[in-house]
């Protein structure tokens, strides 16, 4: 498989390539930051006409991992509008297409701060979830351990290049962005610094899950040698 | 004949100077719409390009702008105001100069607006920007000339074309406006004429005297140089002894790396600790200033440099080029050679160092070609439509306009003399609508039209944006290098992919230094000083010129000949050896060599094609390979061959070449390629898709934005057709791609392929193998690269699972 299975918070996850997070035992499929309408909204506000087909493609790789993981619960992890007003604009066969997606199965939209306030779908509209001992929120916190967020669109730059990369530590663990038109943070930001813990890992996406240490330590060598 | 003012033929009376034939020419020329003068270094060339205006302006009866100055450099319109200031002081003229560039303050850029000076220096940027304001018809009221300085540096970039666009628009507000293009030596003058004089106008060439022809030879080297490579250390001493017996000598490299590497050398030899400096485009601008100052005030005594010193402002008293490495292109090198005494009438004196053994066989082709006058360059193509659409914007910006009419008014930009309308069509609908397939909502439209048929901005708001970001200069992804530490020292800039590569601990050299990469932080490159003698990794950017077609033909004819006596006995050999054991490579015929070596099949396939064509060559052919399971395993591209090894010898090659799978081909081996991406990024950012400055967003641009890939790979995915991916494919396949060339290959082939197998590397084969950039080939290579690195670092950290 191209998946990364681990244990977080005594739970059996898997993160899959395409940045979403599987929970096979609890039939669970979370996703963060889709974004959608972000196009629009850069039309709106800009005048800058990127390729309007973001919502097609994001939803179409969406569609995608529920099939794949026949979930009976799906969590959009907040920021799954790219604003309020970019819903309201975004085209019916949009809407319809989620409505399918949504049909036979348990649809939790957590806040985010691009969107906060319920939108018109169905669904559970929720500030944060809790399942078996993990909480489902759009911001990383301080108050708990087993904390899934999203927000920062973390991404990881290796040698052979950039990827988009969830990161996990033993108390949480924050998702990459899932939506077509979203940039990235890089993971030795100050702001994800200061959340990871020292063995924190980075798990990337793309054709394969792969895991490295979040914070290289290849200098290792060359850091003792480092002088001022 | 016509006389000049009396009191500008006194000031050359004065000075006992005379006039130039060929400034007097412009003067008697001067009601002509449009003249290109076609002069040396050091001709005069600027002071026949004022002399006109000078003369109009004497009566001092001229009202507003008179004469517009556009030069491809902002220091050249500073050197030139000062040039020029100086002679209209003294012959008491009532000319107010000033220039207007990137760097002129805001509040004096507005008063220019209110009361526009007699002349404007300025560039094809800070031109195509004051055309956009509204006010243009008055700031332009008046405007008699326009003088294009360096024209022919200008024709070789979509600069060049921006230019002649504005210039579109100035002559619809100054319909007797008069154009003057200055130019160096160039192969095609009628290209730069036409490309210059408002279509259909006429375009008259005046040609100064050339001056004496210049002292070119090879530089005397005792040594053979190496096989390979492109660091030409093996000629430090001589070039030392060179430097040591001239006054000033300017010392020509082809990338940055190479003359970072090189200068670094130099100061390991610099027993007398000769003021030696370095200059080149990655490099701070603050430390190029430094430079540039002392070589003005002769305290230099070499500099090593690249292109960025090839046009520009006059450096004294330099009395020898020095060029490393071959120079690819006959133009650049008379140009270059052009730099040493700047004064007329004086011969230059050059000397050519070959970095490798075939570049001893280039130069001497470059020394016979520029002795025989014989310039190269490439057509041409016409004029871009990434940069048509952001002209389009721009007139936006200064006010509504018909479609038909500015349709008509671009036409007769000399680049766009053939633009169709339907072009034009497609780009208006690209920049009202996006251009896309999938029909976008309202709030996409950046132009509408009104109800009397006339175009205008949706939100005139979004002017501001599109002003910010006129231009078609690609800098968008360097990053600057400093020191770590508060207040660190800027040393200047390094390519956004060179810096991924680097690790901490890493170092490499930048401004002559060997510096340790500590780190980035936002998009700085922070780095601290480190004693080692010798850089980890010494490679980051500068461009790889493709020697040119013209050279590589004169080089096959070279190949033609029974001896050479003229070449050093390592080559000469080294030619004779080749022709004893395999055939030299001829014109008309492709010669192909498949020989066994270390365990693997190898094919030498001599296709003088240049460096890019040979590399997409390389691509394409192991593709091939790969489907008629001939085991490709990788290949390594030159100027003028490309080797390809692999676990099955090329018995039959004339299906690998037939031009029409080569180029379907070409199709699906493009859509996913980095080139391709790269050429996306420049014209979407161009075209103005990309917004590279954003109002408050400057700093932190680069976070705000993301990938443009993503934007590539949507529109492949989703709209293949779309204007940007057709300018794009058109781009990139006269560019990095350069297919041109390989088809031009085939049909000088025309099937006449010669496959010559034998039972060991041959002597012009065996070079190929130490050259470095080899390609692995495996569509999964990327990936099994990040596999392979991500187990690495996990061992490395002790974990492997959670």
């Amino acid at each position: 498989m191209n998946t990364y299975d681990f244990t977080f918070a005594g739970q059996r996850l898997v993160a899959r390539p395409s940045g979403a997070l599987h929970w096979p035992a609890a039939g669970l499929l979370c996703v963060s930051d889709l974004h959608l309408g972000k196009s629009a909204r850069q039309a709106r506000r800009n005048g800058v006409q990127l390729p309007p087909y973001d919502v097609e493609d994001t939803l179409a790789r969406l569609e995608a991992e529920v099939e794949a993981t026949a979930a009976a619960t799906v969590i959009c992890l907040g920021d799954s509008f790219d604003d309020l007003q970019a819903f309201d604009a975004l085209p019916l066969t949009a809407l319809d297409w989620i409505t399918r997606l949504q049909a036979g199965r348990r649809w939790i939209w957590i806040e985010g701060n691009h969107d906060p306030g319920p939108v018109a779908l169905a669904g559970d509209h929720l500030a944060q979830f809790r399942h078996l001992g993990l909480t489902f929120r759009h911001f990383a916190s301080d108050e708990d351990r087993g904390e899934i967020s999203g927000h920062y669109h973390p991404k990881l730059r290796l040698r052979a290049g950039s990827r988009a990369c969830f990161l996990v530590d033993e108390a949480r663990l924050i998702l990459p962005a899932f939506g077509t038109y979203t940039g990235g943070l890089r993971s030795d930001d100050p702001a994800l610094d200061r959340l990871m813990a020292p063995g924190a890992l980075a798990i990337l996406t793309g054709a394969r899950a792969l895991a490295v240490p979040m914070r290289q330590n290849r200098s290792g060598r060359a850091s003792s040698r480092r002088g001022r | 004949m016509k006389s000049l003012p009396a009191v500008i033929t006194d000031w050359f009376a004065t000075r006992g100077w005379q006039v130039h034939p060929h400034q007097q020419a412009m003067v008697d020329r001067r009601a002509e719409p449009a003249v290109l003068l076609i002069a040396p270094t050091g001709g005069g060339k600027t002071m026949a390009g004022f002399l006109p205006t000078l003369a109009e302006l004497a009566a001092g009866r001229h009202e507003g702008l008179h004469t517009l100055y556009v030069s491809p450099l902002k220091a050249l319109a500073a050197d030139i105001k000062r040039n020029l200031t100086g002679p209209v002081t003294e012959m008491g003229l009532p000319i107010r100069i000033e220039d207007r560039t990137g760097d002129t303050s805001y509040t004096r850029k507005r008063r220019q607006r209110a009361d526009p000076p007699h002349i404007l220096l300025t560039t094809p940027e800070s031109l195509a920007l004051l055309t956009s304001y509204e006010d243009a018809p008055r700031i332009f009221k008046g405007l008699q000339r326009v003088i294009v300085d360096e024209i022919h540096a200008l024709a070789e970039s979509k600069r060049g074309d921006q230019l002649m666009l504005a210039l579109a628009r100035l002559q619809g507000l100054c319909p007797g406006l008069r154009r003057v293009g200055l130019s160096a030596t160039v192969e095609d003058p009628d290209a730069i004429a036409r490309m210059l004089a408002r279509h259909p106008d006429p375009c008259a060439i005046v040609a100064a005297d050339p001056g004496p022809d210049p002292d070119i030879a090879m530089l005397a080297l005792p040594a053979a140089p190496p096989w390979a490579g492109g660091g030409a250390a093996y000629a430090i001493p001589q070039v030392m002894a060179a430097v040591k017996a001239h006054r000033t000598t300017l010392i020509f490299h082809n990338t940055r790396a190479q003359a970072e590497i090189f200068f670094q050398n130099l100061w390991l030899a610099n027993d007398d600790s000769l003021p030696i400096g370095i200059h080149h485009g990655s490099l701070d601008r603050a430390q190029r200033e430094k430079v540039e100052a002392a070589m003005v005030r002769g305290d230099l005594r070499a500099i090593v440099c690249t292109g960025s010193l090839d046009l520009g402002i006059d450096w004294g008293d330099v009395d020898l080029v020095i060029q490393i490495g071959a120079p690819k292109n006959v133009k650049r090198l008379i140009q270059r050679i052009g730099r040493a005494n700047h004064r007329y009438n004086a011969p230059s004196k050059a000397r050519l160092v070959p970095a490798n053994r075939f570049e001893v066989v280039e130069c001497h082709a470059a020394l016979q070609a520029a002795r025989a006058h014989a310039l190269d360059g490439d057509p041409r193509g016409p004029g871009p439509l990434d940069v048509l659409c952001q002209h389009i914007l721009i007139a936006a910006c200064s006010g509504p306009f018909e479609a038909g009419a500015l349709y008509a008014e671009m036409t007769t930009a000399g680049p766009y003399a053939g633009l169709t309308r339907a072009q034009f069509d497609d780009c208006l609908e690209f920049c009202a609508t996006g251009g896309y397939a999938l029909r976008a909502y309202d709030q996409w439209q950046r132009l509408q039209r009104r109800a009397d048929g006339q175009w205008q901005l949706r939100d005139p708001r979004s002017a501001r944006i599109i002003r910010m970001n006129i231009g078609t200069i690609q800098d968008s992804d360097l990053l600057k290098v400093r020191f770590k530490g508060r207040g660190g020292k800027p040393l200047g800039e390094i390519e956004e992919g060179f810096a991924a590569t680097l690790t901490p601990g890493d170092t490499f050299l930048i401004g002559g230094q060997i510096v340790r990469y500590a780190g980035l932080r936002e998009t700085v490159v922070e780095v601290t000083r480190d004693a080692a003698k010798k850089p980890k990794i010494a490679t980051f950017g500068g461009t790889k010129f493709a020697t040119s077609t013209q050279l590589s033909q004169r080089i096959l004819d070279m190949l033609q000949a029974r001896d050479w006596p003229y070449l050093p006995d390592h080559t000469r050999d080294w030619l004779h050896l080749h022709r004893q054991v395999s055939r030299l490579p001829e014109p008309g015929r492709l010669l192909i060599e498949s020989f066994p070596h270390d365990g693997r099949a190898h094919a030498c396939i001599y296709g003088f094609a240049g460096r890019n064509a040979q590399q997409t060559l390389g691509l394409l052919v192991t593709k091939r390979m790969e489907e008629l399971g001939l085991d490709p395993l990788g290949f390594v591209a030159t100027d003028y061959a490309t080797l390809i090894w692999g676990l099955t010898p090329l018995t039959d090659p004339a299906p690998l070449f037939d031009i029409e799978a080569l180029e379907a081909g070409l199709d699906g081996w493009l859509a996913g390629n980095a080139v391709m991406k790269r050429t996306f990024r420049a014209s979407a950012t161009i075209a103005m898709l990309i917004n590279r400055n954003m109002p408050g967003t400057r700093k932190s641009g680069r976070q705000a934005t993301f990938s443009s890939d993503i934007l590539y790979d949507t529109l492949l995915k989703y709209d293949p057709d779309h204007l940007l991916m057709r300018i794009t494919r058109a781009e990139a396949m006269r560019g990095l791609v350069d297919f041109a060339r390989i088809r031009e290959m085939a049909e000088r082939v025309q099937g006449r392929i010669d496959l010559h197998r034998l039972d060991r590397v041959t002597p012009l084969a065996a070079p190929m193998l130490l050259e470095v950039g080899r390609v692995p080939v495996t569509g999964a290579a990327r990936e099994r690269l990040l596999e392979e690195e991500a187990a690495a670092l996990m061992a490395e950290a002790g974990i492997d699972r959670l």
